[in-house]
C-alpha cells in the first residue's frame, strides 16, 4: 500500500525547473531512496512531501493527505530530519527531547528512544557541544518522537566518519523494522545500495530510473566487467569477433599495461572463453566483476566520474 | 543500541499524557535559554539601573534646574533609563536571536512539527518584552529609593505609556529581523537603530532640553513621543493622546511591515 504518492510534481525557481515532473510512490514499510547528484532537485522534492514547499504543479499525498492543506495532520504522521538545520545552541539534549515531546498528541517516550540512539549519557549536553554524529542521532530521535508512520531523512550521514555512518545505517534498518516507512535522500551510492528497497534516481529535476538497487545495476549497460591480459595482441577482426559475443556492450582494446576490458553480461563469459580457446589466446589475470551502483548511477545520469 | 520494539507505535494507553500545552513548553524552554544569555540579561536588566545610579553620583544632577521647570536632571533620567531598558531588549538583544533562529533552520525544523514556528518568535518577543518591563520597574524603584525620584503620579497613564513603548520597540526589533537577511546584518542594523533610538529617547540629551525644532521632530519618533508620554505620566498628568497616538501608530505600522516581510527560511 502506498503511503507516499508524488505525482507530476514541478517546482520552478527563477525560471528554472528545479523539479520537473517527478512521480513516485513509496509503499508502507519500505526504505525508499532518492538518489542523485548535488543540485538534482532531491531536497526540493522531499520538502514538498514534508509540506515545507508548495509544488507549482502536481500532487503530493502522505497517507492520503495533502501536506499543505492538511499540514497539522501530516506533521503528526511524518517525522523529518532536514539537511543543514540546527537547534538552539544552548538547548540541552533532554530539553530538546522534552520540548518536541510536547508538540505531539501521542508522542513516544523519549527515554528509551534516547537509550536506543546512544544519547542517554548526553542528556545534559548542549546542542552546540554535540559531535556531528550525536547531532544527527538527536535529529533522528526528534524525527521519531511523534510516533510517525513515515520519516524523511535528508543527507543524514553527510559529514559523518565511516564508523558513525555504519552505525546510522543500522539505526535506519531498525527504524524500518519497527514498522516506520523511510524516505531517504542521499548522494552516496554505498548508502543507497546497502539500505534501500527501491531507489528513484533523480537528475536535473527528473526521475531517470526507479528500481531496486540490483535492478538499477542490471539495467545499466554492461553490468559485468571482464578484464584480462591476452597472451598476444588481438587483431582487428579478432576484436570484432569479441564485440559480437552475446551481451557485449563495449570492448576496450589492450591499454599500455596490456589489459583488455569488456563491458558485458554474465552470459558473455562462457562464449568468451570458448572464443579465446579457438583463437589460441590465453587470458592471464582474468577478472570478472560486477558493476557497482556507482557506475550504474553515472551511466544513468550521464555524468563523468 | 540493542534492538527493542521502542520504535513501534506505542499503544495509546501507555503513551505519556501530554503534560503541558505546546505553547507553554515553548515558552518554558525559551525562558531557560533566555536565562542562559548573561550578556543580554546584563544589558537589559542591569545596565539601565546601573546608568541611573552612576548619573546620581554627579552632584549637579541632583539639584533643581530652572531650565527644566525646577526639576532635577536625575528626575528626567528615570524615564530615559526606562526607555533604555526597552531599547536594549528590543533592538540590541532580540533581533540577533530571531535572525539566528531563521538562519540556522530552527524555524524550518519546527515547521515540520504540528506546532507553528511562530510560537518560537512569540515566546522570544514575550520574553524580551517582559524583561524590558521588569528592568523598567527596577529603574523606577531604584530612582525612588536611591534618589527620591517621585513614583509616577498618574499610574494608569504611566502603565499605558510603558506598554505602548514596549510594543513599539518589539515591533521595531521584529521589523529589523524581517529586513535583514543574516544574523550579522540584523545585529548591524539593530545597532544603528539602537543609536538613533537612544538619541530620540533622550539618553544623551533629555528631550525636554533639546532645541525647539529638534524636539518637534524627535517627538514624532516612537521613542521621542514615548519619552514625553512617560514624562507627563511621571509628573502626575494623563499622557497626551498625541504622544500615545504617535507610539501606537508606529507600533501598528512596524507590526504590519514585520508581519508582511518576515521570511520563515
Amino acid at each position: 500500500m502506498a503511503i507516499i504518492e508524488v505525482n507530476g510534481v514541478r517546482k520552478t525557481y527563477a525560471g528554472r525547473d528545479v523539479v520537473d515532473g517527478v512521480s513516485f510512490s513509496v509503499d508502507q514499510g519500505e526504505i525508499f531512496g532518492i538518489l542523485g547528484p548535488n543540485g538534482a532537485g532531491k531536497t526540493t522534492t522531499v520538502e514538498c512531501v514534508e509540506g515545507l514547499r508548495t509544488p507549482d504543479a502536481g500532487t503530493v499525498r502522505v497517507a492520503g493527505l495533502d501536506p499543505i492543506a492538511d499540514h497539522d495532520r501530516v506533521t503528526q504522521l511524518l517525522g523529518a530530519q532536514l539537511q543543514e538545520s540546527e537547534l538552539q545552541a544552548k538547548l540541552t539534549v533532554r530539553e530538546a527531547l522534552e520540548l518536541y515531546t510536547a508538540f505531539y498528541p501521542a508522542p513516544a517516550d523519549w527515554r528509551p528512544l534516547a537509550d536506543r540512539l546512544g544519547l542517554a549519557d548526553r542528556l545534559t549536553t548542549r546542542f552546540a557541544q554535540l559531535s556531528g554524529g550525536q547531532k544527527q542521532r538527536l535529529f533522528i530521535a526528534l524525527a521519531l518522537i511523534g510516533n510517525p508512520k513515515v520519516v524523511v531523512l535528508d543527507e543524514l550521514t553527510t559529514g559523518l566518519d565511516p564508523r558513525a555512518r555504519r552505525d546510522t545505517w543500522q539505526l535506519i534498518e531498525e527504524i524500518r523494522d519497527g514498522g516506520v516507512t523511510v524516505l531517504l535522500v542521499t548522494h552516496l551510492m554505498e548508502e543507497a545500495q546497502r539500505l534501500c528497497d527501491r531507489i528513484a534516481v533523480i537528475d536535473r529535476g527528473k526521475v531517470v530510473a526507479l528500481d531496486t538497487p540490483a535492478g538499477l545495476i542490471r539495467r545499466s549497460t554492461g553490468s559485468t566487467v571482464v578484464s584480462f591480459v591476452p597472451s598476444r595482441t588481438p587483431t582487428g577482426p579478432e576484436l570484432d569477433r569479441l564485440a559480437a559475443l552475446p551481451g557485449v556492450a563495449s570492448v576496450t582494446p589492450p591499454d599500455p599495461a596490456g589489459v583488455l576490458v569488456l563491458h558485458a553480461t554474465d552470459d558473455t563469459v562462457t562464449p568468451l572463453i570458448s572464443l579465446l580457446a579457438e583463437l589460441g589466446v590465453t587470458a592471464r589475470r582474468l577478472r570478472i566483476t560486477e558493476t557497482s551502483l556507482d557506475e550504474a548511477f553515472l551511466d544513468l545520469t550521464g555524468q563523468d566520474a | 543500541m540493542n534492538r527493542e520494539p521502542t520504535l513501534t507505535r506505542a499503544p495509546e494507553t501507555t503513551a505519556p499524557a501530554r503534560r503541558r500545552s505546546p505553547m507553554a513548553a515553548v515558552l518554558l524552554t525559551e525562558t531557560r535559554l533566555f536565562l542562559r544569555e548573561p550578556g543580554s540579561l546584563f544589558w537589559i536588566l542591569a545596565f539601565p539601573t546601573v546608568l541611573l545610579v552612576i548619573l546620581g553620583f554627579i552632584p549637579t544632577f541632583k539639584e533643581a534646574d530652572d531650565n527644566l521647570g525646577g526639576r532635577r536632571v536625575i528626575d528626567l533620567y528615570v524615564p530615559v533609563s526606562v526607555l533604555l531598558a526597552m531599547i536594549m531588549a528590543g533592538l540590541q538583544a532580540m533581533p540577533p536571536v530571531l535572525s539566528a533562529y531563521r538562519e540556522r533552520g530552527i524555524l524550518r525544523r519546527m515547521s515540520t512539527t504540528p506546532v507553528r514556528p511562530s510560537a518560537l518568535l512569540t515566546a522570544q518577543i514575550t520574553l524580551h518584552g517582559a524583561a524590558a518591563l521588569g528592568s523598567a520597574l527596577l529603574v523606577v524603584a531604584v530612582g525612588r529609593v536611591g534618589y527620591g525620584v517621585a513614583l509616577p503620579g498618574q499610574l494608569a497613564g504611566y502603565a499605558l505609556a510603558l506598554l505602548l513603548s514596549v510594543a513599539a520597540v518589539l515591533t521595531l526589533g521584529a521589523t529589523i529581523c524581517a529586513l535583514s537577511r543574516t544574523t550579522k546584518a540584523a545585529t548591524a542594523v539593530g545597532s544603528v537603530a539602537y543609536l538613533a533610538m537612544m538619541f530620540t529617547a533622550g539618553v544623551w540629551v533629555p528631550v525636554q532640553a533639546m532645541p525647539d525644532t529638534l524636539r518637534r521632530i524627535v517627538q514624532l519618533t516612537p521613542f521621542g513621543a514615548a519619552s514625553q508620554a512617560l514624562d507627563q505620566a511621571a509628573s502626575g498628568h494623563w499622557p497626551s493622546w498625541a504622544y500615545l497616538g504617535v507610539v501606537a501608530l508606529w507600533t501598528v505600522l512596524l507590526g504590519l511591515v514585520a508581519g508582511r516581510l518576515f521570511r520563515w527560511q
